[in-house]
């Protein structure tokens, strides 16, 4: 298990790396960041002068080292915009996009999963029939119209919960709900799915002879062997949704790494966009590392390879 | 009272098809301590005969009956909830298939323990120490280390051993082996069925063995069953199916294995030409009349079940005597 748990972190660790790179690399073919920093009156001086100032006329290779010898002590420079420690910045921004997406993805797991398992073990029924036709619609929804329609709904007509910012627990509910709509009708297909595969299996037919009752039978042997892929696929949900927070935070104007990074990549605000870039190629590595262990304790079989 | 009394089971599968007569009216009873081997080719609907028992047929399949009695209580009859008491408790069924009928997600002594615990209240030390011990008894060694370990660590043999010891768990009644060695070694085979047998004697059950092995039923069961296409042709004390055959199937079937001492080197052995009839609508009379020697005009109608001796009977209008040579 540790020899496990060692090689999936040299992967994890590499993989943060080359993205480091790529993104690194992208941002600085995107055109000359002095003339833009400079302004578009700004004398062949002043740009110069701003090109030392941010040490952009050395090396790209030299420039890189000197970002990463910063960022592996959690020192990403100095925003070009706010005029602020771009660690800072974005360290107030992580905890509201985080909250959003965890609740996010909290919520489609709870909802599509006993959903997905009862539409399994009710195949062919109504429920079943209900079920699919709610996840052909469910994906065909823009996220940023569903957010507008529950603003009408529930905000500005029932006036149950806040049209939009991040100051309470409820502030969260509707952007919650419109993130975490479009990791529904996925999961729970192949929950769906995993889950008639695993109940014509011989393993349940043992349970069933055994004499266990039809829940013991449903619950533990056969929803743990069929949410193993379920696990891998909301790692890759959460993935989406952080990059999808761009679009809720801008419908309900709340202050996270979405909207941030939003404004950094107009502004051409590069260290800002970089520390982005990093941030969720990292939660996302962190979570898919997650979901291998998660997965290795679900099904013992992993474990090994 | 016999342990176990079937009186014409009918199992029926729709399919696009149409109505599959998988099996046709099978009527059989086993006394405790009896071993019983259901004989048949693939498809004659014996797999299908000892899930019904269990109550573990597929959803689509319709079963039917005039009676099904275990020890007095009519399963036709018992509701799903009295059913699920029964499985595991008085009656308990070992697969074929031993890579897949054990969870990959439970360690071994998990799924052991499970199977007392659901019927007995016992503590889990007190079901640990049963399923150690009857590790121990189906040849398990180190069986108290084997408990820690999933199924995919252990070996097929090693996995129908546990199925085995999972089956006794609550000292069963009545065990039902549908084909237990045929996803075996040849060697591991032999060690398993004499397992099953001792055990059956020692434990004083009975026991059920679905096979398409002609030499298995001659090693450990009592009486013999043989299915074809979903019938029972010929059903008898092993000692009378096999000293006198009386069913030409039953013949067939016979002929067509090699026998230490009667069958000669390089002597072709008997087959039987022909297919199973296709068990999809209506079928009339005989299903095995268009592949028998022996068929006549009389094969169309009705068969009737006839008595040859002491439980020895057969559904043919063949005189014994005549089909015999």
């Amino acid at each position: 298990m540790l020899a496990f748990l060692l090689r999936r972190l040299a992967v994890a660790l590499s993989v943060v790396l080359t993205v480091s790179v790529i993104a690194f690399l992208l941002l600085h073919l995107s055109g000359d960041l002095a003339t833009d920093l400079a302004g578009p009156e700004a004398s062949p001086e002043q740009v110069a002068q701003v090109r030392a100032e941010y040490g952009l006329d050395q090396p790209l290779a030299v420039q890189y080292g000197h970002w990463l010898a910063g960022a592996v002590r959690f020192d990403f420079g100095q925003s070009f915009y706010f005029r602020e420690s771009v660690a800072s910045l974005v360290g107030d921004r992580i905890p509201i996009t985080l909250k959003l997406g965890a609740i996010a993805l909290g919520l489609a797991l709870l909802f599509a999963i006993p959903l997905g398992a009862l539409a399994a073990v009710k195949r062919g029924s109504w429920f079943d029939r209900a079920t699919l036709a709610f996840c052909a619609l469910g994906q065909a929804v823009p996220t940023f119209w569903l957010g507008l329609t529950l603003i009408i709904i529930f905000s500005v007509n029932l006036r149950w919960l806040p049209v939009s910012g991040n100051a309470t627990w409820s502030h969260y509910v509707l952007p919650s709900v419109a993130l975490g709509w479009y990791a529904i009708p996925a999961v729970m297909r192949l929950t769906r799915n995993g889950m008639l595969d695993v109940m014509a299996s011989d393993y349940i037919r043992t349970a069933r002879a055994k004499g266990l009752r039809p829940k013991t039978v449903i619950f533990k042997h056969a929803l743990r062997n069929a949410v193993v892929p379920v696990v891998a696929l909301a790692a890759v949900q959460f993935g989406f949704m952080l990059g999808g927070s761009i679009v809720v935070e801008a419908v309900f104007s709340m202050q996270g790494l979405g909207q941030l990074a939003w404004e950094a990549i107009g502004r051409k605000d590069f260290p800002v966009v970089q520390a982005i870039v990093m941030l969720l190629a990292t939660i996302y590595i962190l979570l898919t590392f997650l979901a291998d262990i998660l997965n290795a304790w679900l099904d013992p079989r992993i474990r090994v390879a | 009272m016999p342990l176990l009394d079937v009186d014409n089971l009918t199992i029926q599968i729709p399919t696009e098809a149409g109505l599959l007569n998988a099996v046709n009216g099978v009527s059989f009873t086993l006394e405790r301590g009896e071993t019983l081997a259901i004989v048949g080719e693939s498809g004659s609907g014996k797999s299908l005969t000892s899930l019904a028992l269990m109550d573990l047929l597929p959803s689509r399949a319709v079963r039917k009956a005039r009676s099904m009695r275990f020890d007095g209580i009519d399963l036709m009859a018992v509701g799903q909830r009295k059913m699920e008491d029964l499985r595991g408790d008085r009656m308990a069924m070992i697969f074929q298939e031993p890579m897949t009928s054990l969870n990959p997600a439970y360690t071994v002594g998990d799924q052991l323990i499970e199977a007392l615990r659901r019927h007995r209240p016992v503590s889990r030390a007190v079901a640990r120490e049963r399923a150690v011990h009857l590790l121990e008894r189906v040849g398990i060694t180190a069986a108290a280390s084997r408990l820690g370990q999933y199924p995919h660590q252990l070996s097929g043999g090693l996995r129908q051993r546990v199925m085995i010891a999972m089956g006794l768990m609550c000292e069963p009644d009545l065990i039902i082996a549908d084909e237990p060695t045929t996803a075996l070694d040849v060697t591991i085979q032999a060690q398993i069925l004499m397992l099953l047998r001792d055990i059956q004697r020692e434990f004083g059950m009975g026991l059920i063995l679905v096979t398409h092995d002609l030499g298995v039923v001659a090693r450990v069961a009592t009486k013999v069953a043989v299915m074809y296409a979903g019938r029972l042709v010929e059903t008898g004390p092993v000692e009378a199916v096999f000293g006198a055959p009386s069913h030409p199937y039953t013949q067939g079937l016979l002929r067509a294995i090699p026998v230490p001492g009667r069958t000669r080197p390089g002597e072709p052995l008997g087959t039987i030409p022909g297919q199973v009839p296709n068990l999809i609508g209506p079928l009339a009379g005989c299903a095995f009349r268009n592949r028998c020697e022996h068929a006549t005009d009389a094969c169309a109608a009705a068969i009737p079940e006839r008595d040859l001796g002491p439980g020895h009977r057969m559904a043919c209008v063949l005189d014994p005597v005549a089909t015999a040579a």
